[in-house]
């Protein structure tokens, strides 16, 4: 860990003003403080926007839907009436999500925003692409059970490790910006990047941006959704596969429908394609699995990870007959449906 | 007329130090205060192999704080020899040396020690200093190694190497008629305590230096360092009053001992060194292990021949070793039995003692393939078992001290409802479900060791007893306090134990479940002359009501003594020190085990564990629903305590099964995921309901308590029931521990 300032600015103008390239934004601090212990963050300035006023809100969004400020913690996401109401793809992906101390201090913009779990990430003994570029992938060949196979380049095969960000994906919700070029709305599919070439680039955000709020569409799939999350133990580990469904059904044929899935890509993983085909299609497992074929397609395994393409499938198929029969994943109880 | 007395002996009596510890008042090594007390920082390196060329610290010396930074280059004076650095529990071979050359001999050994003025200096220091290496090429790969696998040369002490091969297992395996033959595997696991190892050196001028260390045994720590920096044993008084779990990592003195009182001796400071949880990867760890079985039997289900060989990895610089294939000629009557054991060295550190050190790994093994057995015979592996039982120790030739291990199979499977298991694997399930439920039998050892205790009553009526033995969280505290309560017929409240400090009576390192028997018959024997004393002096007394009576007349309760037959004689214990004026007696003693019985008799605790899982085999998820462990362990002291241990040890287990796995990249030779986010252990979630049941088991020789330990068995027999269970619901055998999903999918 090494040394830094610390600032708390009163107001997003002055946060926006104190940040440079050195800086870091801190909010509930559980992903940035490890980072900054494993000397993989080195920030010479702490930003900490947990006073900036307005940020901590959720309230109905201007053309109806549901904002969520930057500052709100995923604990009180997860338990708000609307949010459980309206939006329950969302609170069951936060609740799959760590623990509960975890919860009520993370932030929905640190959620966005957390980085990945890959081991040589965090090691800063070890070469590693997005920590510092062009030092290589070791993961690649390595360790790389829980790693992407979707979106993969040669520079990197890490994932974005978001239960949230699956959620927020498949309800194609937006991004609210702001910073030195001013306010911007970034579409969710948009905000998180594949590697590619850069992977020391997680998302499309410019320096000194600073995230306000998500801001939820209408649209709410409170009918027919899930959450599905498969990983190592049942409770309290990042996801291997997770898959977030949302379908509009018109009796047994599906209308609409939205799939995104978390622990298979660098960011949570659409696929419009699979989404049209479903539309107009019989729910049946049929169905399912083609969409699942579309979703998948092109994936590639490491070795240690090439089981996640099956499970994948697997759970595509089993998240679409939850939505389908209007049976959610619960969270509590670990027993999958 | 006489009374009974309830005793405080085998009745659940809360921890004792439950307050101190959930209150924080407790302090553990890393949380000692000083004045003017230095904060050390450890840089590890980061490749498996080779030399350090060069280490830059200009631009860690620059930090505001830093008092000095200690390398290879210009630490103080060590000793050379190896024997310097031996301790207690070490296997063969040359101990790793901290700091003391260019050597890098594994990933992550320690290269660099920060001293400042606080913490937070010294570990951005630490992260300044740049440690420049050559590489050589390494090798951590135990199954591309399994080939230079050897007989250890050398055996470690308290290790009993392989028995001598019984009969002909060869050819009595050929003419089996039914066979199973096959590898089982257990992957590497870290210890992770929650409480990461740290020593705080206190300074007390004039070259003494007491130490609080994370260590099971405070002996290991002061011989260590009186050895290895040439003190006088009086200069260094090491305690180590609580632990916050150590489960075998704690048992030998670990590389920031050494490092803070060299600090600490060179500074003429007190210093205090902590590892990161990141650095509870950098030591000892369960090795991986690779068991090759080959089991045999005839139609009628007797076992005709048991071949068990395991091959483990250790490091280039000891040769560990730890019982892993002895147990397969423990559990079961076989006339042709062939059993080995090898070793092969990597580039990593020291395997280290890890709860039921060997056992869990060989047992997962043996009883896999019992369980295969009995699908091939088509017999229920209950019986399959008990078929096969072993009366006596076949190993040794001799009988057991006790064995109820088929009462704990008998009342375990009762419990169980096993009686009702569909024996077709597959054929049970509950909505999409498979249920499974399997089983399988632990073994460990219950040892004794020479230990001594010294018991002290105040003219208030008040006990202390104390020995220099650790709690490591498992009861030490409330069990000897219970005993010694009982002994002189006094409130727990009315006494109070000391543990952990090397100015208490000697005591072995706390390890191999022995330390009820052994910590507990010395506290027992030293209260036992107490009440000689007292009573003599009590019959001394003018007009005394007890003068003609004999000690087996008199008893000993609510802090008097009275005569069995009529409490009206009685005299207050107050009293008699009182009359004798005496502000205190004192008394100590030493329990060793009886040489001839050890001659004679073999001694081991047993268990009968029953598992019920359900599986979801598209998406490879495994639920344990249950779990059922009966136990045979002698004489319980208190069955609250009791429960807790074996709970935490089937913990152990399903980890073991299910979850644990350190995963070493071996082109780094680096375990990788060292946190706890991505070293899993089971959750909540993950612990079913835990039936814990103890068979009732005599035993008058294994020592003067009848209690044979309970630290480890709870683990034993643990992974192979859920496993057993996974198959009985799948039909999927899983011979490579952890089961995960990406294994059960494939
Ligand atoms: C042991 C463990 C287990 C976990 N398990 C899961 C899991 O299963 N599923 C899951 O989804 N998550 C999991 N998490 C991750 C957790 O959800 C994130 O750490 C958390 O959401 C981050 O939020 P925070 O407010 O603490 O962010 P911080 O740590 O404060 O910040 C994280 C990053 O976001 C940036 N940042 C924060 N707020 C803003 C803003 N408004 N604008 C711009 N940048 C910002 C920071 O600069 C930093 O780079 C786990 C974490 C831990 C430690
Ligand atoms: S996968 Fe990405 S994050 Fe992991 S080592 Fe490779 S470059 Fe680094």
């Amino acid at each position: 860990m090494n040394r830094f300032s610390y600032a708390r600015p009163n107001d997003l103008a002055e946060a926006v003003q104190v940040a440079t390239a050195e800086s870091r934004f801190i909010a509930g601090g559980t992903n940035l403080i490890d980072l900054i212990k494993y000397n993989v963050e080195r920030p010479a300035r702490l930003i900490d926007i947990t006073r900036v006023p307005g940020l901590d809100r959720i309230e109905p969004a201007p053309g109806g839907g549901l904002r969520i400020g930057a500052l709100v913690t995923n604990s009180t996401v997860a338990y708000d009436d609307r949010v459980t109401a309206s939006y329950p793809l969302l609170a069951s992906a936060i609740l799959a999500g760590a623990s509960p101390q975890l919860r009520n201090a993370a932030t929905t913009g640190g959620n966005l925003l957390q980085r990945t779990r890959c081991y040589y990430f965090y090691d800063s003994g070890t070469a590693c692409n997005k920590r510092e570029p062009g030092s290589g992938c070791p993961a690649i060949g390595g360790l790389n059970r829980i790693h992407a196979i979707l979106g993969t380049s040669e520079d990197c095969i890490a994932t974005h490790p978001s239960d949230m960000c699956v959620a927020l994906a498949a309800l194609a919700a937006t991004v609210h910006v702001t910073g030195p070029i001013g306010d911007r709305v970034i579409p969710f599919a948009d905000f998180h990047r594949l590697p590619g070439d850069r992977p020391d680039r997680d998302t499309t955000l410019e320096k000194g941006e600073i995230v306000t709020a998500v801001e939820l569409p209408p649209e709410d799939f409170s009918a027919h959704y899930t959450y599905l999350k498969l990983r190592d133990r049942l409770s309290y580990a990042f996801a291997l596969v997770s898959v977030a469904a949302a379908l509009d059904l018109d009796g047994d044929t599906i209308r609409t429908a939205r799939i995104a899935l978390g622990g298979v890509a660098h960011k949570p993983w659409r696929i419009p394609a699979a989404e049209d085909f479903l539309s107009g299609q019989p729910a049946t497992a049929e169905s399912f699995a083609r969409a699942a074929d579309t979703l998948l397609s092109g994936a590639q395994g490491f070795g240690h990870n090439t089981f996640k393409i099956g499970l994948a499938r697997q759970a595509i198929v089993r998240a679409l007959q939850q939505a389908a029969a209007g049976t959610p994943q619960s969270q509590i109880d670990k027993r999958i449906r | 007329m006489s009374t009974t007395i309830e005793t405080h002996v085998g009745s659940p009596r809360r921890r004792v130090d439950g307050r101190l510890k959930v209150t924080g008042a407790a302090r553990y090594a890393g949380e000692v205060a000083a004045p003017g007390l230095l904060h050390g920082y450890v840089v590890s390196g980061t490749i498996a192999k080779g030399r350090i060329t060069g280490i830059d610290t200009a631009a860690a010396e620059a930090v505001p704080g830093v008092l000095k930074i200690f390398t290879h280059a210009n630490r103080p004076n060590v000793p050379a020899g190896d024997a310097d650095y031996q301790d207690m529990v070490a296997p063969p071979g040359q101990p790793f040396r901290p700091l003391f050359n260019d050597r890098i001999l594994y990933s992550g050994q320690p290269v660099a020690l920060v001293v400042a003025k606080d913490f937070a200096a010294a570990r951005h220091a630490a992260s300044l200093v740049n440690v420049r290496v050559e590489a050589e090429p390494h090798a951590t790969d135990l199954d591309r190694l399994r080939d230079s696998a050897y007989v250890p040369p050398e055996k470690r002490e308290g290790i009993a190497p392989p028995p001598e091969p019984r009969g002909k297992a060869d050819d009595a395996l050929a003419a089996s008629p039914t066979r199973v033959q096959n590898e089982y595997r257990i992957a590497s696991e870290h210890h992770n305590p929650m409480e990461p190892h740290a020593s705080t050196v206190i300074w007390e001028g004039g070259g003494k230096i007491t130490v609080y260390d994370k260590i099971q045994g405070v002996k290991n720590s002061r011989d260590y360092i009186t050895a290895v920096f040439g003190l006088p044993p009086d200069d260094v008084r090491v305690i180590s009053r609580f632990v916050g779990g150590a489960f075998g990592i704690g048992l030998r003195p670990q590389y920031q001992l050494f490092l803070a009182v060299m600090a600490a001796l060179d500074l003429e400071r007190s210093v205090r060194v902590e590892l990161t949880r990141e650095q509870m990867f950098t030591f000892g760890y369960r090795p991986g292990t690779i068991n090759s079985v080959a089991v045999g039997a005839n139609p009628d289900g007797k076992l005709q021949a048991i071949r068990h060989e395991a091959i483990q990895g250790t490091s280039r610089f000891e040769d560990y070793q730890e019982v892993v294939v002895n147990w397969s000629g423990l559990l079961y009557h076989c006339d042709n039995i062939a059993l080995n054991y090898r070793i092969a060295k990597l580039d990593t550190y020291t395997p280290a003692d890890m709860r039921a050190p060997g056992a869990p790994l060989g047992v997962f093994a043996i009883e896999s393939a019992i369980d295969e057995l009995s699908y091939a015979l088509k017999t229920d592996p209950l019986e399959l078992r008990l078929n096969n039982y072993a009366d006596t120790d076949e190993n040794e030739g001799k009988p057991f001290t006790s064995r109820e291990l088929r009462a704990a199979c008998r009342q375990g499977a009762d419990h169980f409802g096993w009686s009702k298991r569909q024996p077709e694997p597959r054929s049970m399930h509950d909505g999409r479900e498979l249920v499974g439920w399997g089983m399988a039998t632990g073994i460990w050892e219950a040892m004794m060791m020479p230990h001594s205790a010294r018991a002290t009553l105040t003219a208030e009526g008040k006990l202390e007893v104390a020995c220099a033995t650790a709690d490591i969280g498992t009861g030490t505290y409330t069990i000897l306090t219970q005993i010694a309560a009982d002994s002189l017929g006094l409130r727990m409240e009315d006494v109070t134990t000391r543990l952990g400090d090397t100015m208490l009576p000697e005591a072995p390192v706390e390890g191999g479940s022995w330390t009820a028997a052994s910590a507990g018959s010395a506290v027992y024997l030293a209260c036992e002359k107490l009440r000689q004393t007292l009573f003599q002096l009590a019959r001394g007394m003018d007009a005394s009501l007890l003068g003609n009576a004999s000690f087996e007349h008199v008893q000993f309760r609510d802090g008097r003594i009275e005569l069995r037959t009529d409490p009206s004689e009685t005299v207050s214990i107050a009293e008699v020190l009182r009359t004798a004026a005496l502000d205190r007696i004192e008394e100590h003693e030493t329990a060793a085990p009886n040489a001839e019985t050890k001659e004679k008799f073999s001694q081991y605790t047993h268990s009968a564990v029953f598992a019920e899982v359900r599986v979801d085999e598209q998406l490879g998820v495994v639920r344990v629903t249950r779990i059922v462990d009966a136990v045979a362990a002698g004489k319980i002291i208190n069955p609250k305590t009791a429960r807790s241990q074996i709970i935490g040890g089937v913990v152990f287990g399903l980890g073991m099964a299910l979850h644990e796995e350190s995963m070493l990249d071996h082109t780094l030779g680096r375990f990788m995921n060292r946190n706890l986010a991505e070293y899993h252990v089971p959750a909540n979630a993950d612990v079913p309901e835990i039936d814990v049941i103890f068979v009732d088991e005599h035993d008058d020789k294994a020592n003067p308590l009848g209690v044979k330990g309970l630290g480890e068995i709870g683990i034993v027999g643990t992974a192979a029931a859920i496993a057993n269970a996974i198959f009985h619901a799948t039909g999927r055998r899983i011979r490579s521990l952890p089961i995960t999903i990406d294994r059960l999918m494939n």
